[in-house]
């Protein structure tokens, strides 16, 4: 298992993301100006201010040649998980349904809180039954998208995570943390498992998100 | 108001307008028969001394660069003297004061960096930037040495809570502190904020990093190599923050702040960002001769500095730096303080390679100048030379002032009893003022006692994975170094209402005060590193208490054998209703094998017992609760280092061990407060009896409220716990952990609260500040 990591100017957690991903298979970086992802089985968009976050949180990596390259990939079926500031670059190119706002509070929060898988059938996440303690850090993770659009991905099972009720810190819309494509391999949410990997840091959580997504790279089609 | 004129004059728009050369420095510009050193801030006797050395008198690119350069803020003219006095070497002790940030040897080739330092003026102006661009200079400081940041603490005084100006301040600088660390990716794992009236007008914002360095790969700041290139890295260079260091960190504030603004600095934590990465690059591939980074004073004194400090002389030429406006006037290049820039020396044969990693990391690159041999500060705009000084005299040349301390006769502070007023709003109206049990309620949701949650959550505590410990989970910042195979531990202080009370006193305890939050993660003290905030030095009652505190800091760290690697001044800190409280502010860095060691501060287990280790003789002297009784006034008991010294000792070991499961240092609030927070944060109550307390004499009040240094309040097994008792170590059993209520037995004066009383006040200041928690 080869995970690639997207590294752009302003990215602050690829190393951590980079040393998750290491604690199941091996990893590297793709510098943002990579158009050849190489021979990756799985690919993270992970958190940061990527390119500072100007203009619009995710609005400008998402035309970097890395992000393009990310696109043909998902469309082939490769797994793509997006974190935080990935999640965000993933909803402004398309690849996710919906939109992230500013918080509700207008205030950057940190806090550790907990998750719960909303889809049916397994996952990442899924094999747990208990919700998952992981940290949420971000100033603009409103999950936000028009009604129709939420009973939509609802029906469709696309929302792959919430918050545990009353522990919604963004005022995100239905309590929505993650969701994913529909075809399922692409999976973006708000919530940073990189951060829940270590007893010492807090939580171990997060690595049933990263253990999810094996076995959809290896149901995916070979890359490269 | 005169102040205000002069700003105005210097303006930036000022100067453009004038468009006469040299407009704002030359005596053409001012008014006619002004004086523009004056106005620059240099007295006639500097002016004159400036004129002696150099044989004549300076151009206005000179006496711009002059006023900088010897002002307060770069020279320490009135601190330098005093400093003297402070430790400064020990065996782990890698870069000591004079480099960008001290460093200490953590083994396994790894150092870590670390400095604290003020941006209190700007951010009395702007709160938001100013805050922001304190925490960019800070990083700078730590990776010029070729650390990489990994921890931001943060120490912030404001006025009373209940001031719309405080609160503006407060909000506008946690915002300012998360977006810059936020955005970069160094978490902030600590930090302290204290409210108090005479931090109304001039509030405090100070900020430490901590960073972790191959030893092999650090770089010092001073230049060398003769005919080295002199490159500038980063952001290009604009007109913001010209005549910061002067105007805004060397005089008073008062009426007409808000002309300042201009003088205050923009952050852009994206390009500093890129070029933190880009320079630890350059100095993994030994890129490098030396680094330095732009601050205060700009190129001025960063390139004064690296040529002073290596010996040489330096050539730079205006022309070739980068620019974000057309036209700028050669002295406005040279004092721009434009943020998120580098200044590194660099073979010839490497400048191409240099460039090379800018442009991969989108940073820019210009070659500006070179290292030369004369020992001369020379400054071409292309062909012409339009400024040389020498270096010594530039650098070094400042006059060094001694200080005419006077002790003042009794309290200067105000007085104001509030304490009827905060019972009634955290207990409600029918709550007896004087009942112990309300006044505890008081004095959990008191601004400085309180949880400050509502601003750490603000905070990315948690980027980088070393965070072992985050805020409030114990008394110390935890963090795991992993390339060493330790620990760090971190914690910063300094109560600057008892500095007030006491200067020698209440700066001792400041330093005790850090010793103890590291005992309790376990941590053995490598170094420390301080930021004086004081008010006027020129006049007699702020000198004497930095010469006071300067002694008590000093006393401190031999008797804990701990050296100062480096520190910053912060003075002319003044309201128009006088000076600050004088605040000294200490970051400790210490060192535990293991970053799991780390006890919690709360309680850890229903039945556990809970102990009082230490020498700790609590009185009402200023205390908080003497703060709302409005009873404060001169003078502290004096701490005994000696004892308290031990005490860290024997709770770092037994840290170590695993002997207590929780353990708190007495601090703000007395005891009651340190009980409290550990149940609250358990969520478990506790029963405890402080009778043997008032066998040390203490009256019921004061075991409760009462502070002081070298007290622990750790939990665990009885038996082990009173086995911890030596020859210099006292034990004190107190009680037991568990229930829904905390019960303390103090002869008239016993309490019961609820825990969700308890816990409702502490966590009070949220909704206070008028946001969701």
């Amino acid at each position: 298992m080869l995970w690639g990591v997207l590294q752009f100017p302003g990215s602050c957690d690829e190393r951590d993301t980079l040393h998750a991903c290491k604690l199941s298979g091996d990893a590297r970086l793709i510098w943002h100006e990579e158009r050849d992802l190489g021979k990756v089985d799985a690919v993270v968009v992970p958190g940061g201010f990527s390119y500072g976050d100007y203009l619009r949180a995710g609005a400008i990596a998402r035309f970097s040649p890395a992000m393009e390259a990310v696109a043909e990939f998902a469309a082939d079926g490769g797994p793509v998980l997006g974190i935080c500031n990935g999640f965000q670059v993933l909803c402004e190119a398309n690849l996710l349904p919906g939109a992230l706002l500013l918080n509700e509070s207008m205030r950057f929060v940190c806090r550790q809180l907990d998750l719960i898988a909303a889809f049916s059938g397994p996952g990442p996440g899924k094999s747990c039954d208990r919700p998952l303690s992981i940290p949420v850090k971000h100033g603009e993770g409103r999950y936000w998208a028009p009604a129709e659009m939420l009973d939509a991905i609802e029906a469709s099972g696309q929302v792959a995570f919430r918050y545990a009720p009353g522990q919604n810190p963004n005022g995100s819309a239905r309590d929505i943390a993650g969701v994913r494509n529909e075809a399922g391999n692409v999976l973006g949410l708000m919530p940073h498992p990189e951060h829940a990997v270590d007893a010492m840091t807090g939580s171990t959580d997060g690595l049933r998100i990263f253990e999810g997504i094996e076995p959809l790279a290896s149901s995916a089609p070979a890359n490269g | 108001m005169a102040e205000e004129s002069d700003l105005d004059r210097r303006s930036p728009r000022g100067t453009a307008d004038a468009a006469t050369g040299e407009a704002a420095v030359s005596p053409a510009a001012g008014a006619a028969g002004s004086t523009p050193h004056r106005e620059l801030g240099l007295t006639d006797a500097e002016f004159e001394l400036i004129c002696e050395k150099l044989g004549r008198e300076p151009n206005g690119v000179e006496l711009a660069m002059f006023s900088l350069l010897w002002s307060e803020h770069c020279a320490y003219k009135h601190s330098r003297k005093l400093l003297r006095r402070l430790p400064t070497e020990g065996e782990r002790v890698v870069m000591g004061p004079g480099e960008n940030a001290g460093a200490v040897s953590i083994g396994e080739g790894h150092a870590v960096a670390f400095k604290v330092e003020s941006h209190n003026h700007p951010s009395a102006v702007e709160p938001f930037q100013g805050a922001a661009t304190g925490v960019g200079g800070i990083l700078r400081d730590v990776f010029a040495l070729g650390a990489r940041p990994i921890a931001i603490l943060d120490s912030l005084r404001f006025g009373e809570l209940d001031s719309v100006r405080s609160r503006h301040l407060l909000d506008g600088a946690v915002r300012g502190i998360g977006h810059y660390g936020n955005s970069i990716g160094v978490p902030t794992v600590g930090g302290e904020i204290y409210f108090e009236a005479p931090y109304e007008h001039n509030c405090l914002i100070n900020a430490m990093c901590v960073g972790i360095a191959k030893r092999d790969e650090m770089v010092r700041a001073a230049a060398a190599g003769v005919g080295n290139a002199v490159v500038l890295m980063g952001a290009s260079t604009g007109r913001d923050g010209i005549g910061g260091a002067s105007v805004l960190a060397s005089a008073e504030l008062g009426e007409g702040d808000e002309a300042k603004r201009p003088t205050v600095q923009i952050g852009d934590p994206f390009e500093e960002s890129k070029v933190l990465e880009c320079c630890l690059e350059l100095l993994g591939k030994g890129l490098l001769v030396s680094l330095q980074d732009l601050g205060a004073a700009g190129l001025t004194s960063s390139a004064g500095e690296m040529a002073s400090a290596g010996g040489v002389g330096i050539e730079i030429d205006v022309a070739r730096v980068p620019l974000r406006e057309a036209v700028m006037e050669p002295f406005e290049i040279m004092v721009s303080e434009s943020q998120e820039r580098m200044l590194a020396v660099v073979e010839p044969a490497r400048v191409g390679e240099v460039i090379a990693v800018c442009e991969k990391w989108q940073t820019g690159a210009a070659e500006i100048g070179a290292v030369t041999g004369d020992g001369r500060v020379r400054i071409r705009c292309g062909e012409e030379t339009v400024g040389e000084m020498p270096v010594e005299v530039l650098v070094d040349g400042c006059p060094l002032y001694d200080l005419a301390p006077a002790e003042p006769v009794g309290w200067i502070y105000g007085n104001e009893d509030v304490l009827a007023e905060r019972v009634a709003a955290v207990a409600g109206p029918d709550a007896d003022p004087a009942g112990p049990g309300s006044t505890l309620l008081a004095l959990l949701a008191s601004p400085s006692v309180a949880s400050k949650r509502w601003a750490f959550e603000q905070y990315d505590s948690i980027v980088g994975s070393r965070t072992a410990r985050r805020p409030e989970s114990a008394d110390a910042a935890v963090l795991a170094i992993p390339e060493a195979d330790s620990a760090i531990a971190i914690s910063i202080d300094g109560n600057g209402r008892r500095v007030a009370c006491d200067p020698y006193a209440g700066t001792v305890e400041a330093v005790l005060e850090c010793a103890q939050n590291l005992a309790c993660a376990g941590a053995e003290p490598l170094g420390l590193t301080n930021c004086l905030n004081f008010g006027n030095p020129e006049k007699p009652a702020p000198a004497w208490q930095l010469d006071r505190a300067v002694s008590g800091l000093a006393d401190a760290c031999e008797a804990l054998g701990v050296p100062v690697v480096g520190g910053n001044v912060s003075l002319y800190n003044e309201g128009p209703e006088g000076p600050i409280y004088p605040t000294p502010v200490v970051g400790m860095v210490g060192e535990l094998p293991d970053p799991n060691m780390a006890a919690p501060s709360a309680f850890a287990g229903e039945g556990d017992a809970i102990a009082l280790l230490g020498p700790f003789e609590p009185t009402l002297e200023g205390a908080e609760l003497a703060k709302l009784r409005g009873e404060l006034g001169a003078g502290l008991p004096q701490p005994e280092i000696a004892a308290v010294a031990a005490a860290c000792a024997a709770v770092r070991d037994a840290v170590r061990a695993g002997v207590p499961a929780s353990a708190h240092d007495v601090s703000d609030g007395g005891l009651a407060c340190a009980l409290a927070e550990c149940a609250i944060g358990a969520g478990l109550g506790c029963q405890v009896d402080l009778q043997h307390l008032r066998e040390r004499g203490c009256s019921p009040e004061e075991a409760l409220f009462g502070e002081g240094s070298g007290g622990f309040v750790i939990s665990g097994d009885r038996e082990r716990l009173e086995a911890l008792a030596g020859d210099e170590v006292d034990v004190l059993y107190l009680g037991k952990v568990g229930g829904k209520k905390i019960e303390i037995a103090a002869g008239d004066r016993s309490l019961t609260v609820t825990l969700s009383d308890a816990g409702r006040a502490w966590r009070s200041l949220g909704e206070r500040l008028d946001v969701s928690p």
